[in-house]
């Protein structure tokens, strides 16, 4: 239903140009084209990984002067102007993207801004380019022998475009990069635990935007046939922004619908408005402005979320039952040494939160971490998970160390984790959330994944997440949307996606905490099952009944140090353990 | 280049340089209290600017209407919260204070603009006009978003920036206005003369740094919107109101957007649009100081007047290019000296 409604839809918008529709609107729809790929770029960058740019213009503005320089004054053809443009314009995005990237998300913007200035400022005095009058007199594109210089035939090469571009994103959000960049939104914590380079993720986004915008710069170099500085400017860049926030930040199409309003809105508006107010200007920006704030306030999803709540919900064909299992680990002999933790240490400031502690996991064990509250647990593990950097100690993984090493790494080398507050994507199904988990056993890229080329993996991978769903006992819920679970659920989710890295150790970070006493009972029995399939398990709790019904062996911790270690029974019975508990 | 050459761009340079000290301390004080960053900063200078030029001819500004109409539906659109909660006295009160406030001014402005006050007094009252600006913006668009995330908040600033350039379009028209000094002294320091504006601009910038150190040090109020800075739900557990906070952050804003206006109104011309490219100017300014450092946006805003005002000695043509370009090498610069730093959206 959707599928036919998405074809239906694409086979009228490139049937229309030969229809009797007037010129007026094949021009307007061109440049709704046009804008489109640029708003695609940022609905990747903003709505999907929570990034955004002021700067898109400027990338429009470089492949645009790219192609009219180089076909104007050198006698290039566009087809080697189309690349240049783009090879311009990835150099200037990796440069921008690896320097403020590695900060918090808000200099991106800035960064960007800034730059799109300087670029219309430089545009404007460059006498080569023209200056403020820029360059005139580009050649048309043809095509095998085809002019492309009328609204109706450049209409047949725009759109074509822009349809395939929005495929080419909506097939990459569907995949294993695509999982990945859909994780970064919310914090960077949890796709780094599962294996994901963030850094390079956000780098790629901000790099397909940058594309996408210098694609559309070269559609309108050729199709203006003339460029200069101010369609290029820093308020165009604005107006991206706003075109990609009306049509619905987080969806692919409504970067379409957000164009489309955007420009069909200023064409009325700039008609009305100065007759109304009885003066010329841009007095859209008014509207603009003011309907950003609205829909910021009152419908953040944009306008193709009513769409999208009309169309049927997405339903994922279940190609997967045949599909290769994923490559397994070679697992450690049970009872040799699997987790090494040796006098870690952690200072903030004068404040040491972990002081001098030791534990070791063997392969098959269950170890429970218990302590007070404030003994340092969380912190120990964050430590060892290399959420935080440590101060002082070791700590090494079947022989290999890894104290040091950023989290990605270490989930890499089979230490996988959950957290004290799920961290999850809430938007993304059941089954996507725990495929994340699986992250690190692929390996096809964002380019199979855009044409499709990562399917016989895709479906390993999935196939894998469900695997470890039924595991946990959630084979039901693969297509509910992860934020719409239960806490006791999301617990459980959390844990299949650790397993689904294949790891040597797992680490449960308080998985019994604020769990109804059912979904406790589901936990426990969800943990002495892996047990006995020969999962070894560092278990944080402070749930006692979870913790001696499941532990072979706890380590109490007080004060940031190791107060003893034993089996439960003599934990239970140890008077320096009731003290730390009770007080003495 | 001579030494008089350098002397002159020296002191050019350091005057633009305390507008963009002001603005970026705005800049700051806003993204700490409130996480917004600011971008229409820059459109409250136009807006004090030419309202100041627009009572100078004798007319009555458009920002006084859009002063009383932010008034009237701030109101409005919390009087839906107060009734339903049955709080009409907080209702009046609201109602007695934010309209009444604005109306007095329009009433002020309506009264005495035809009667050709003195520059001073005009200023004044650009002030009394352009300043409630600051707090009813936070309290239509922001304050309902306040616990949106850094993201939104921007998108919004955007937002506010499309408003408040297009309603200057519509105020002001498309004609710039340059206004009459404060201060025609001249003071000649060797070869080189000050003038009395100048000296106003950097006076003013001095006393007002002066004046923030005074209040987040030492006042009451001015720790409470340190607290809210450092941590917005211990300062809210601690019974200090963020939207109090944010709105005081955002008149203060408003208010030393319009004071910069006023003081560069005479050494340049002013345009509907010109303030947006001066705010972004400030922002490179608070980047030194990754938007949190006083101090350093202060320093920072130096080297953005001195970089552009030998780069246009230099390279008149290129000056803004220079100037913009600039931002990369410091964002280059802070990113080894910050920790990667990862905002955590609960």
């Amino acid at each position: 239903m959707r599928r036919a409604c998405l074809f239906a839809c694409i086979a009228l918008t490139l049937a229309l140009p030969l229809l009797p529709v007037p010129e007026f609107w094949i021009t307007q729809l061109n440049y709704i084209g046009m804008y489109s790929l640029v708003v695609i770029g940022l609905v990747l960058l903003t709505g999907v990984v929570g990034l955004t740019s002021f700067g898109q213009t400027a990338f429009v503005g470089i492949g645009a002067y790219a192609a009219a320089v180089l076909a104007v004054k050198a006698g290039w053809s566009p087809w080697l102007t189309l690349p240049m443009g783009l090879a311009l314009n990835a150099g200037t995005a990796l440069l921008l993207g690896w320097i403020t990237l590695r900060m918090s998300g808000h200099f991106l913007p800035l960064a960007t801004l800034a730059w799109g200035m300087a670029l219309y400022y430089l545009f404007g005095n460059i006498e080569e380019l023209g200056k403020y009058d820029g360059v005139i007199g580009i050649p048309p594109l043809s095509i095998i022998g085809v002019q492309l210089d009328t609204g109706r035939s450049y209409y047949l090469l725009v759109w074509p475009i822009v349809i395939a571009c929005a495929l080419l994103v909506l097939h990459l959000l569907d995949s294993r990069p695509g999982r990945a960049l859909r994780s970064l939104r919310h914090g960077s914590i949890m796709a780094e635990a599962m294996g994901v380079h963030s850094q390079r993720y956000k780098l790629l986004a901000f790099f397909i935007a940058a594309m996408l915008a210098s694609l559309a710069g070269w559609l309108f170099a050729h199709y203006q046939r003339a460029v200069n500085p101010s369609p290029f400017g820093p308020n165009m860049g604005i107006q991206y922004l706003f075109m990609a926030v009306i049509g619905g930040v987080g969806h692919v199409w409504g970067a379409i619908a957000g164009s489309a309003v955007a420009k069909l809105l200023e064409s009325q508006l700039q008609v009305w408005l100065p007759r109304l107010l009885g003066a010329n200007g841009n007095y859209e920006t008014v509207v603009f402005g003011v309907m950003l704030i609205l829909v910021l306030r009152w419908g953040r999803d944009g306008l193709w979320s009513f769409v999208d709540r009309w169309l049927p919900p997405p339903r994922r064909a279940r190609d997967w039952d045949t599909a290769a299992p994923l490559e397994t680990r070679l697992r450690p002999t049970r009872g040799s040494e699997l987790l090494d933790v040796r006098a870690i240490c952690k200072q903030y400031g004068g404040l040491v939160a972990v002081n001098n502690v030791s534990l070791q996991v063997r392969a098959g064990e269950i170890v429970g971490l218990i302590g007070p509250n404030g003994a340092g647990k969380t912190t120990a593990f964050n430590v060892i998970t290399g959420v935080v950097p440590l101060t002082a100690g070791s700590v090494s993984l079947a022989g290999e160390t890894i104290s040091g090493l950023p989290s990605r790494e270490i989930a890499r080398r089979g230490l996988s984790r959950t957290f004290q507050h799920v961290r999850m994507v809430p938007e993304m199904t059941v089954l996507e959330n725990v495929a994340l988990g699986c992250h690190r056993r692929g390996v096809r890229g964002t380019l199979a994944a855009m044409l499709r080329l990562d399917r016989t993996e895709e479906r390993r991978l999935l196939r894998e997440a469900q695997r470890q769903l039924t595991r946990v006992g959630l084979e039901d819920q693969l297509d509910q949307r992860a934020g719409n679970l239960p806490l006791g659920k999301q617990r459980l989710m959390e844990i299949a996606r650790s397993l689904a890295s294949d790891p040597l150790l797992l680490l449960l970070d308080e998985p019994a905490a604020g769990l109804r006493h059912f979904e406790k009972g589901a936990l426990a029995e969800v943990l002495r099952q892996l047990s006995g399939e020969g999962m070894s398990i560092l278990l944080v709790e402070h749930d006692m009944d979870v913790v001696m019904g499941v532990c072979d062996r706890v380590v109490v911790m007080e004060f940031g140090t190791h107060l003893m270690e034993g089996s439960p029974a003599e934990v239970q019975a140890s008077p320096a353990v009731r003290a730390a508990y009770l007080g003495t | 280049m001579d030494l008089s050459i350098a002397g002159i761009l020296l002191l050019n340079g350091t005057t633009n340089a305390a507008v963009y000290a002001m603005l970026a301390m705005a800049l700051v004080l806003v993204f700490t209290v409130t996480r917004v960053i600011f971008l229409p900063q820059g459109e409250y200078v136009a807006y004090g600017a030419l309202t100041l030029a627009l009572l100078q001819l004798g007319k009555v500004p458009g920002t006084v209407w859009l002063m009383l109409a932010m008034a009237i539906a701030a109101v409005a659109q919390d009087a839906a919260r107060h009734l339903a909660q049955g709080r009409l006295g907080a209702l009046a009160r609201d109602a007695l204070l934010t309209i009444g406030t604005a109306a007095a001014i329009a009433a002020l402005t309506w009264w005495g603009a035809s009667r050709q006050w003195p520059l001073w007094a005009n200023g004044l009252l650009t002030l009394a006009i352009i300043t409630p600006l600051g707090p009813l913006t936070y309290r239509l668009a922001y304050a309902g978003l306040a616990d949106a995330s850094v993201l939104v908040l921007l998108i919004v600033s955007v937002g506010v920036h499309l408003a408040m350039l297009g309603m200057a379009l519509v105020f002001f028209g498309g004609e710039g206005f340059r206004n009459p000094s404060f201060w025609d002294e001249r003071f000649s320091l060797g070869q080189l003369t000050l003038q009395g504006q100048s000296a106003i601009i950097l006076g003013t910038s001095a006393l007002l740094i002066v004046l923030l150190a005074f209040f987040f040090g030492r006042t009451l109020l001015g720790k409470a919107l340190r607290a809210t800075a450092v941590n917005r739900l211990g300062a809210r557990l601690m019974g200090i109101s963020t939207t109090t906070a944010g709105s005081l952050s955002f008149a203060l804003a408003a208010f030393i957007g319009a004071l910069s206006g006023l003081l560069i109104g005479s050494t340049t011309t002013v345009f509907y649009d010109s303030g947006f490219l001066i705010g972004i100017k400030g922002f490179i300014a608070a980047i030194f100081g990754a938007l949190a450092s006083y101090p350093a946006a202060a320093l920072g805003a130096l080297f953005v007047g001195l970089v552009e005002s030998f780069g246009a000695f230099w390279q008149s043509a290129f000056k803004e290019v220079i100037v913009f370009v600039m931002i990369l090498p410091v964002l280059f610069w802070r990113s080894f000296r910050s920790d990667p730093t990862d905002e955590e959206e609960e």
